[in-house]
């Protein structure tokens, strides 16, 4: 087990990059600790598969180093890096039993067959497969398949980190809560330290203690849910996590006020005058709809999801989502909406500003 | 379910049934004529019933060159379909060299069959043939048209030549349809070089060598063109193989009745053999997944 530090860490595929475009993964310093659990979330293409993969030594990152604890294992081979990874589809070895791919990344490393035996006993509890254990792995379900991959991944003990790439894409939805609770918990039992990757904000955000947000080749933001939720530090973190995403409008700020549209809001800090293009973004969640003073918007329609609603709205002739509570009686006369104003985040280019006297 | 029963459908079959009975019923019916009868020519037939058939499983002939044969198959078996994994495991996967490598495996295949025997025939003539005067050179005595053993290795080696190809591009299309996640598993795995094989590409292999070993058996089972041409089924008998038999018989002593006769048995053994093949091979298959 070993903390994973990744030095002025870049990847391009490309033999000669010149500019920023051509790296698939920009220059990034980050360390993850050990025993953490990590969800890296981002939309298809941002580079979280190729991260994985430096990580896991798949790929050779083209700049930079990745450090295991104090040792340097850029140049090292995957075997040699003790970690395992679980991949989006499902890899067993067919003509094997269950029982035999459990136990291969065990026997391959020489252990005794008492302590594998015990292991995968273990191990197929968890999956819930001990009834199949000696069947052959060929014509078992999809996510029977990926459970033993799975089970393959976690089976041995002194892993560096277990990498997950999107590995519950093939399982059906009631599995996989089932299947994130107990790798959650075995997180708990083991401490390993665990990267898991997805596009999934639900999975990323009820996994992880810390979720790594990337974007167009960069990290954006590593932080916990509640972060990522209350303080985006980049407006794609804004928008992408939660559902629906953050309402993002251009304004000028000045002090405590923004203004867009030539009406006035409150903000709840003020801050500096922001250089380049500058937005306020709320929460779905922190807006309410009222028939008093606020700002006037267009009812679109209303979604009723169950615990709560939405409602698509249009401010200043720009999509615009609330959400009310539930049994909250919506009028005609309720034009208007007002912000919670220590909710409001201002973001300067994209990228969030701190508020005078806050970090 | 009330389905209404209309066997009009039927009448849509006719046309593929009469091509089938052009093509392949009624030929064969001509045989199964000639190997029951007797005939001197003039059309006129004599029954014969199944003497002709008694006549071959009896002979000794026959039995000879079916040993050959089936010799012959195992061989051909036992190197083209190792070496053509061989081969499709170390081909380049992509790129220039990848395609430089397909378009050079497919190059004897695309070679008709008279011409690879005239190629080899050539090649290994002592006086003229690079083979052959490059042996002989070299203090080897070789010559295929007066040694049994030399005319044998000749043959099986241009066979391997033709063929391997095959066995080869086959594997490697069953190669190529692994995905990467599964050496990248096998890695994290530390599993060695041959786990690898075993375990992973073997297993992918299995549809696609079935069919080659399919298509080899058949082929090197039916070979009649290319030791026709090398070596004409000499030196004495050693490489007159079942078909070149056959057609010594038909066309060059005009029996017709023991040709025809073995011609349907020897069809018989090329189809209980494959069926035979193919079954054992899909219940293994089956049998695992149990």
């Amino acid at each position: 087990m070993a903390q994973i530090t990744l030095k002025n860490l870049a990847h391009s595929y490309l033999p000669n990059p010149k500019g920023d475009a051509d790296f698939a993964l920009k220059e990034m310093d980050h360390v993850w600790q050990d025993g953490g659990a990590y969800a890296l979330l981002g939309s298809s293409g941002c580079g979280k598969t190729t991260l994985l993969n430096i990580i896991s030594g798949i790929v050779r990152p083209s700049h930079g180093r990745v450090l295991f604890g104090d040792r340097d294992v850029t140049d090292e081979e995957t075997a040699a890096r003790n970690i395992a990874q679980v991949f989006q589809f499902p890899v067993v070895y067919d003509t094997m039993t269950v029982r035999e791919n459990l136990a291969f990344p065990l026997r391959n490393r020489g252990m005794d067959a008492a302590y594998i035996a015990a292991r995968v006993g273990h191990i197929a509890q968890m999956i819930g497969m001990e009834d199949r254990l000696n069947r052959k792995a060929r014509g078992l379900t999809a996510d029977a398949k990926q459970k033993i991959s799975l089970g393959r991944g976690m089976v041995r003990e002194d892993v560096n980190a277990i990498l997950f790439d999107e590995p519950l894409t093939v399982i059906d939805p009631h599995m996989k809560w089932e299947l994130r609770t107990q790798l959650k918990q075995l997180h708990r039992q083991l401490g390993h330290t665990m990267i898991y990757v997805t596009h999934d904000q639900t999975e990323a955000l009820t996994f992880a203690d810390k979720v790594v947000v990337m974007y167009d080749g960069r990290v954006v933001q590593m932080g916990t849910p509640e972060e990522l939720f209350e303080t985006p530090a980049h407006t794609f973190v804004g928008y992408f996590i939660g559902s629906p995403g953050m309402n993002l409008m251009d304004a000028t700020i000045a002090g405590n006020r923004a203004h867009l549209n030539g009406c006035d809001v409150a903000l709840g800090a003020s801050y500096a005058p922001v250089v380049g293009r500058s937005q306020i973004g709320i929460r779905p969640e922190y807006c309410s709809l009222t028939s008093g003073a606020g700002l006037p918007v267009t009812l679109r329609r209303v979604e009723d999801v169950g615990r709560h609603r939405i409602i698509r709205a249009d401010l200043f002739g720009q999509a615009f989502n609330l959400i009310a509570p539930e049994g909250m009686a919506i009028d005609a006369d309720m034009t208007r909406v007002v912000f919670a104003p220590d909710k409001i985040n201002v973001f300067a280019d994209d990228w969030r500003v701190a508020a005078q006297g806050s970090v | 379910m009330d389905k209404t029963q209309n066997n009009k459908a039927w009448f849509l079959v006719l046309p593929v049934l009469v091509i089938v009975a052009f093509s392949a019923v009624i030929p064969l019916m001509t045989v199964v004529n000639y190997s029951v009868n007797d005939t001197f020519g003039e059309n006129e037939f004599f029954w014969n019933g199944l003497g002709w058939f008694e006549d071959m499983i009896a002979s000794d002939r026959m039995h000879s060159a079916l040993g050959r044969q089936v010799l012959f198959s195992a061989i051909i078996l036992a190197i083209e379909v190792p070496l053509g994994i061989f081969i499709a495991l170390n081909m380049p996967k992509k790129g220039f060299w990848a395609s430089f490598c397909l378009v050079l495996m497919a190059l004897p295949l695309l070679i008709p069959f008279n011409v690879v025997g005239t190629i080899w025939q050539i090649f290994g003539r002592v006086d003229i043939g690079l083979l052959g005067h490059g042996l002989a050179s070299l203090g080897v005595d070789y010559n295929y048209t007066s040694d049994a053993l030399d005319a044998w290795i000749t043959i099986i080696v241009m066979d391997v030549w033709h063929w391997t190809s095959l066995v080869a591009l086959l594997c490697y299309a069953g190669l190529q349809s692994i995905p990467q996640a599964y050496y990248q598993a096998a890695r994290i795995d530390q599993a060695s070089r041959w786990s690898v094989f075993r375990f992973i590409e073997l297993p992918k292999m299995s549809g696609v060598l079935l069919i080659a070993v399919l298509l080899r058996f058949m082929d090197s089972f039916m070979i009649y063109t290319e030791p026709f041409v090398v070596t004409g089924g000499g030196p004495g008998n050693s490489t007159t193989f079942l078909s070149i038999d056959l057609v010594k018989m038909a066309v060059g002593q005009f029996d017709l009745g023991p040709a025809a006769a073995f011609s349907i048995m020897y069809f018989l053994v090329i189809l209980l053999v494959s069926w035979v093949f193919y079954t054992v091979m899909t219940t293994l298959d089956n049998a695992e997944t149990k």
